[in-house]
């Protein structure tokens, strides 16, 4: 508006006209209300938005992508402590809250009070939304491990970095090893596009009634989350259906039952045979829940692996970040002659045992790279696949270090 | 996912054991709209709910084990259900109707003549001598590990009619089990009498159990069981002893 002129809601009449009514004040035209963040959303089926939907490229970074995600994924609340290299992540997710794309956003006074929260908030029957990394995801383990028991879908972001000391903020993803027997399904992303698809994927696997479990998407560090990649996603204006809490495996917002009471109840905790009996079916009973994600794992991430050049004898078996290394490493064994094939592992927990058993039945050498010491991922490979002693248990790297592909190379060739 | 005879894993009646593997973990898959599942296997609708009504029909001591999503009138389409629940019950000859009315701990121990509880549900298979029974409106977490309980140490044949997904420690399950699909479940069963289905309690109607449903029906004033009425382990070499001192602040 330039200086000077005055800001009105008068109706305007000219002095010069003429025309029937001229002069008679009318009625101040109604302004248009403008929808804006989620009420300008439409709800559209999880096959639509997943797959189906057109979609366009952005450059953005990893937490950029999971803006987006949470911005279509009709999150509720969303609570977080800041911890690098999460902070960024949950500071767009708070822009998304001014946006009113989020109904509830705040900050816990730590990680075991964030991870509490995100389960009563889970139990009151809402779309929840965490994110962690490193310490903050160790201090918060208690209350994590709680989760799939207790059967409570929500999605935790986990940007993986150092834990141990000498503690340090660099990409390093051993804190996934911890995870593995929380019981809860766990992703692990190779890039900004994966941290864009995983959390929807997330968010609709883990509300599914035969599943009711959380949902860990991870990624390293830094690698996703600060630099930028190609994202596909389809129109902002679209998001997925609200959690429907009334259909899944246990009653919510029911503090007089289990497993809301367990928190102040003991039934199965003491007593007889009988009631340690209930506790080991609950535990097999949250494990098989997981084994039930893999339908829809398969449907939404098409496929808990990933394949490239599946006849190679020589095969590279990576997840996340090791995945993107581990595409080039083929790439350029490929000039040097060299037949290598890649399977990227998207799903650790349900853990595709079967898959990779069957997808690796040809190989005579199986390669792991690793972003973390003790080779969690080579561990679970040798325990799913027959004759493991097809497994090489590196290149790993480790404490904030790259892992340049002749590292990869490397070893495929036996050259150290 | 395709009908076939191949078994990954068959799921029948027990008793299998103290911690037999959770069924999903064996490769038993749930089955999809318009299937079912019988002892591990993907068959058709129709096939499962005949499966399960002959089950209840020729199988000593039936009941029907109505959990909270029917039991309570929390909307009304929780009543209509409930009205097709009787309608199913009522073409069963000498059925009991025993209620898992919520998933509560009860102490100090149950009266597994007028409840079934997850925390310990053999107890009432046992007593009761079931050796066929239906799940129906429990939440998916609690019948699966009931499910899974009642497989490890009895020999009851174990039917799930689940609003969802559908259940793979049972012995057979129909998933999606909509007011639609209890009327067919009710049609099966007249079809299999008519086809020469000999009920094993002909001329019966519903048994009543339990102090709540006897004093009901007998139109008497509802009065808590004298403790005699519970004693335990008097009806028969194979019912099981109840733990007394279930108690939660005892160490």
């Amino acid at each position: 508006m330039s200086e000077g002129t005055k800001a009105t809601t008068e109706p305007q009449v000219s002095k010069n006209d003429t025309s029937p009514g001229a002069g008679i004040p009318k009625e101040t035209p109604k302004k248009e209300e403008v929808k804006k963040g989620a009420a300008a959303q439409r709800v559209v089926d999880p096959d639509y938005l997943i797959l189906e939907a057109p979609r366009e490229r952005e450059f953005i970074t990893g937490s950029e992508a999971a803006k987006e995600a949470i911005r279509r994924a009709n999150v509720d609340i969303a609570i977080a402590y800041p911890i690098t290299p999460q902070s960024e992540t949950m500071q767009q997710v708070g822009y998304l809250y001014a946006e009113g794309y989020i109904k509830d956003y705040y900050r816990g006074e730590e990680e075991i009070g964030v991870m509490s929260a995100v389960a009563g908030a889970s139990r009151a029957g809402v779309r929840v939304l965490t994110a962690t990394a490193g310490p903050g995801l160790m201090r918060g383990m208690e209350a994590i491990v709680s989760w799939p028991g207790a059967r409570l879908p929500s999605v935790l972001l986990v940007m993986c970095r150092v834990v141990n000391t000498p503690l340090a903020i660099q990409p390093d993803n051993v804190e996934i090893s911890y995870l593995l027997n929380a019981g809860g399904i766990v992703l692990h992303g190779e890039g900004q596009q994966d941290f864009y698809d995983f959390p929807l994927v997330g968010f609709m696997v883990g509300e599914k009634p035969e599943v009711t479990l959380p949902v860990a998407v991870a990624v390293d560090g830094f690698f996703v989350t600060h630099a930028r990649g190609w994202v596909s996603m389809p129109a902002e204006d679209l998001k997925l259906p609200p959690r429907d809490c009334y259909h899944e495996a246990v009653p919510m917002m029911d503090n007089e039952n289990p497993p809301i009471r367990i928190s102040r109840d003991a039934p199965i905790q003491k007593s007889n045979f009988i009631s340690y009996q209930m506790h080991a079916a609950w535990q097999q009973e949250v494990w098989a829940a997981q084994e039930r994600a893999k339908k829809w794992l398969d449907r939404w991430l098409g496929g808990l692996i990933e394949i490239v050049n599946p006849n190679a004898k020589t095969m590279i078996v990576a997840s996340g970040a090791a995945v993107s290394q581990g595409r080039e490493a083929v790439r350029q064994a490929e000039e040097q002659g060299l037949d290598v094939g890649l399977i990227k592992v998207k799903s650790l927990r349900p853990f595709p045992g079967k898959e990779l058993d069957e997808a690796l039945a040809h190989a005579d050498r199986i390669v792991i790279p690793e972003f973390n010491y003790i080779g969690w991922l080579a561990r679970e490979v040798k325990s799913a696949i027959k004759n493991s002693d097809r497994v090489i248990a590196g290149p790993r790297v480790f404490g904030g270090m790259t892992m340049p592909t002749e590292m990869i190379l490397e070893t495929i060739t036996g050259s150290k | 996912m395709t009908q076939g005879n191949k078994v990954a894993y068959p799921v029948v009646p027990g008793p299998e054991g103290i911690l037999p593997p959770a069924a999903t973990m064996m490769g038993v898959p749930l089955p999809e709209e318009g299937e079912g599942l019988v002892e591990g296997r993907i068959v058709g609708e129709q096939e499962a709910l005949e499966t399960a009504a002959i089950a209840l029909l020729t199988r000593k001591n039936a009941t029907l084990f109505p959990g909270p999503l029917v039991l309570w009138g929390w909307n009304d389409h929780t009543n209509e259900k409930a009205k097709y629940f009787f309608d199913v019950a009522n073409e069963l000859p000498g059925i009991r109707i025993i209620p898992m009315p919520d998933y509560r701990p009860i102490y100090p121990k149950i009266d597994p003549e007028a409840v079934i509880n997850p925390c310990h549900p053999n107890l009432t298979i046992w007593h009761n001598k079931i050796e066929a029974c239906v799940f129906i409106g429990v939440h998916c977490h609690f019948a699966n590990i009931t499910l899974k309980m009642v497989r490890a140490g009895t020999n009851c044949y174990t039917i799930a009619l689940c609003a969802e997904a559908g259940h793979e420690d049972a012995m057979c399950s129909v998933p999606n089990f909509d007011i639609e699909k209890l009327v067919r479940f009710r049609d099966a069963i007249i079809k299999v009498k008519k086809n020469g289905i000999k009920p094993l309690y002909e001329g019966k109607g519903i048994i009543p159990t339990g102090w709540a449903q006897i004093s009901r029906l007998s139109g008497k004033p509802v009065e808590k069981p004298k403790d005699d009425l519970l004693e335990v382990g008097v009806t028969g070499a194979f019912s099981h002893e109840l733990e007394t001192g279930l108690d939660d602040t005892a160490e």
